[in-house]
């Protein structure tokens, strides 16, 4: 409590702006707009990494054996360390802290109208947190033995027992970055729970909250409920690698497969997690390119929450095959497909909104409409893994691969893209060049469908997951061709990236300025300067309407601000 | 579908393939339809200069339908798809036909050891047959698996078969399979299990009662 008093005191309006140092300002600062900035900047770091692992090991598939270009050649040991730390980062440290920790940071207290988040100090102490992990987790790749290996789903006893991943301290160090991502993200969640509830603008009701800041807290009040179990099994986990415990050892007593249950009971919900914030990105900037009203608001809502509820109930659906008793695969069968229900309806009330619309293909309104396109792909491709007689051959395979690329790159990637070219004028107070974004989507979203449907053609002819050259089997390496192709697009996508990168920075210094609200969007961030000062509003609005009140009946223009008194009829 | 990607040559390969094929007709038919709306939606209101969008809410029940009744079609072919995928996989998975004969399949870093019954047909006698990374079947007969492992997990695939179990070590699976064509096949390790899982692989050869006979009788 003595912080959110503090705090209040400290930052309660932009009237007397004071000077700050460098250091307060850029790395000890608890504005909720720097975090958000530290958090996008080192979620953008991270995914370079990443990136650059899937280069990496994306050319061992095409050319096995040969040196990659900057890297050199790649080891057995090399390969499964890449892509295990490639789908951490960029779940855990791209995914993450972007959608979630930068945009719920930046967006919460300026589109619920407050000055800061509720406990400032506890937002600061969570990004250095945060950061801590990152460097953790990159310390983890140059320790002896190199970066942890055993997939990024961690299954003991790979994972728990170094005479059998010849690793001895890679594992231990995987599962603390982890762990203290996930200690980085509680703090965060925690902040954004009790900031919507009790810092809301007077005036906003529950249905006036913009759904992308709902569906920022139903994805933190999601990973608050689902990680416990986890939390407890990575201690387990650390305690049989360190201390010689037998949680998970099967020789004394212990189950492997009990970990599969503790990571998959966190690890589907985790799905949802970042998912919601992308539907909420994308549900933000809809409307305003459309010109229209969102679609079945309260629909939307509470889609979302029973996306949420039901996401619980669906993790043994990893684990068809993996020795359960078979008649489980029953129940989770069906509650798998029926999670396809709601997100389907999520999918046909972004095409309802776009009806009776004027859509302009503004930079993010590409991002978010390609957004619903590539989506649907990985939503209707989840079904055939979820229907447990098809999962039996399919599991493991590179259709799985393929089909949870299809919903993260929407996710963690247009996600991104959507909603920094949106917020950018916002965030960094100068426009992005649009034609450079044109170019960039164009050159992103053509040359991901080419990497990942021979990969849906790779899976459907068997071929199984990280394995670091297919020479040895027959049946597959006579679909060479297919890898080629897939890892040349993926350069061609690569390379696109930087032009986003140059228009980004370039933007950041050149760009032309950006006026407050330049796309003419009713929300509140879009009624304080851009970049808003520290303290966000001069004076605290208040709320009359929802969100999304475009092209209304009754008025002239075409938007209708939030915080916009009514005309009183005397 | 998938049968033009690879064989299917177990007894119960066309049951996977056929739900595979059910359910790549219901999902692509959703699919396409909802891709194609999508995008007549974005061609056909485009803005135009001095045209307005319309002020809908999608409360009222004569909007929201646009949105129930689909919402109640897609919940109806799921169902259609669960009750398929579930007879599939209690064929599959969750019964055991009468064994003609039982092998013993297990998983180590990084190999696959086998277990033949010997010329008396019965396993764990003298004459057992043990083999590495080759596994000897006949074709048309139902066999049983006992599936292991001795040191991490590891997943005993056969993709033309449709086959595949997760091997724990500490545990005994059994599984069961019925080959319909002579021929040598992979055998693919499907679960992560170490710096050699990209060379865990086996050859698994169907061989007419003739040929089996003389290779168990040759062992």
């Amino acid at each position: 409590m003595t912080s959110q008093t503090e705090s209040s005191v400290e930052t309660h309006a932009g009237d007397h702006h004071h000077e700050e140092g460098f250091v307060k300002k850029y790395l000890w600062s608890t504005d909720h707009k720097m975090i958000a900035k530290q958090y996008l900047f080192t979620g953008m770091a991270m995914a370079v990494i990443g990136g650059w692992m899937a280069y990496v090991f994306r050319m061992q598939l095409a050319f096995p054996g040969e040196a990659v270009p900057g890297y050199g050649l790649v080891s057995s040991a090399e390969y499964n360390s890449m892509v295990t730390n490639h789908g951490t980062i960029m779940i855990f440290w791209v995914a993450m802290p972007v959608l979630i920790a930068a945009f719920g940071n930046y967006l919460i207290p300026l589109m619920i109208g407050c000055d800061d988040m509720v406990f400032p100090r506890i937002n600061r102490l969570s990004y250095q947190v945060f950061l801590l992990s990152a460097i953790v987790l990159i310390f983890s790749l140059f320790v002896q033995g190199g970066g942890f290996g055993g997939a990024w789903t961690s299954y003991p006893p790979l994972s728990s027992e170094s005479q059998f991943n010849l690793q001895p301290l890679a594992p231990s160090l995987w599962v603390i970055a982890v762990a203290l991502e996930f200690v980085a993200f509680l703090l965060g969640g925690i902040n954004f729970i009790v900031t919507l509830m009790n810092s809301r603008a007077p005036g906003m009701k529950m249905y006036d909250i913009p759904m992308v800041i709902w569906m920022i807290v139903l994805a933190s009040i999601i990973f608050m409920a689902s990680v416990g179990p986890l939390i407890a099994g990575a201690i387990m986990l650390v305690f049989d690698q360190l201390l010689g415990t037998s949680f998970f050892d099967p020789g004394n007593g212990g189950d492997p497969v009990l970990w599969q249950h503790l990571f998959w009971f966190f690890g589907h919900p985790e799905v949802y997690v970042v998912l919601l914030p992308a539907l909420g990105i994308v549900a933000e900037i809809m409307p305003v390119f459309s010109r229209k009203k969102l679609f079945a608001y309260k629909t939307v809502l509470y889609t979302a929450i029973a996306t949420g509820i039901i996401s619980f109930f669906v993790w043994a659906h990893h684990q068809f095959i993996s020795g359960i008793d078979p008649r489980m695969a029953n129940v989770f069968t069906v509650t798998t497909l029926i999670i396809s229900v709601p997100i389907a309806e999520m999918m046909f009330v972004f095409i309802a909104t776009l009806w009776g619309g004027s859509i302009k293909l503004t930079v993010p309104m590409l991002w978010a409409l390609s957004f619903v396109a590539e989506f649907m792909l990985g939503g209707v491709t989840g079904i055939y893994l979820g229907a447990s007689g098809a999962d039996i051959y399919f599991h493991d395979t590179y259709f799985v691969l393929a089909h949870f690329h299809y919903t993260f790159f929407p996710i963690a990637i247009i996600g991104t893209f959507a909603a920094v070219t949106y917020w950018y004028p916002k965030i960094f107070g100068r426009m992005m060049n649009a034609t450079l974004g044109k170019i960039h989507f164009w050159g992103t979203i053509v040359a991901f469908n080419f990497i990942f449907i021979p990969l849906f053609m790779l899976g459907a002819a068997g071929q199984h997951r990280r394995i670091y050259s297919y020479e040895l089997f027959p049946e597959l390496a006579e679909l060479q061709d297919l890898r080629v192709f897939a890892t040349k697009a993926m350069i061609v996508m690569l390379a696109f990236q930087s032009v986003f990168i140059f228009n980004f920075f370039k933007s950041m210094f050149w760009g032309e300025k950006a006026p407050m609200n330049p796309w003419r969007s009713s929300t509140l961030e879009w009624t304080v300067p851009s970049p808003p000062p520290h303290g966000n509003f001069a004076v605290l609005p208040t709320v009359y309407r929802g969100p999304y009140e475009y092209s209304h009946p009754d008025r002239e223009e075409d938007f209708w601000p939030q915080d916009e008194a009514p005309i009183t009829n005397g | 579908m998938i049968e033009n990607n690879i064989a299917a040559l177990s007894s119960y390969a066309g049951d996977i393939d056929g739900l595979i094929s059910l359910i790549s007709v219901i999902v692509g038919f959703w699919f396409f339809l909802a891709q194609g709306v999508f995008f007549w939606f974005i061609f056909k209101f485009r803005a135009k200069s001095g045209v307005k969008a319309q002020y809908i809410t999608g409360e009222l029940k004569s909007h929201k339908k646009w949105v129930t009744i689909p919402h109640f079609l897609v919940l109806g072919f799921d169902i259609i798809i669960l009750v398929f995928a579930i007879r599939v996989w209690v064929h599959v998975k969750q019964t055991l036909p009468e064994p003609d004969s039982i092998i013993e399949v297990t998983g180590q870093q990084w190999a696959w050891s086998f277990n033949h019954p010997g010329p008396d047909g019965e396993l764990g006698t003298d004459d057992d047959i043990a083999t590495v990374d080759e596994l000897h079947v006949e074709v048309d007969k139902t066999y049983h698996f006992i599936l292991g492992a001795t040191d991490v997990l590891h997943s005993f695939s056969v993709p033309v078969f449709r086959l595949k179990q997760d091997a724990i070590p500490g545990r005994e699976i059994t599984g069961w399979f019925e080959a319909t064509e002579t021929g040598t096949f992979d055998i693919q390790c499907a679960e992560m299990c170490g710096i050699g899982h990209g060379v865990m692989f086996g050859r698994i050869i169907v061989e007419s009662a003739e040929d089996h006979a003389s290779w168990v009788a040759s062992n």
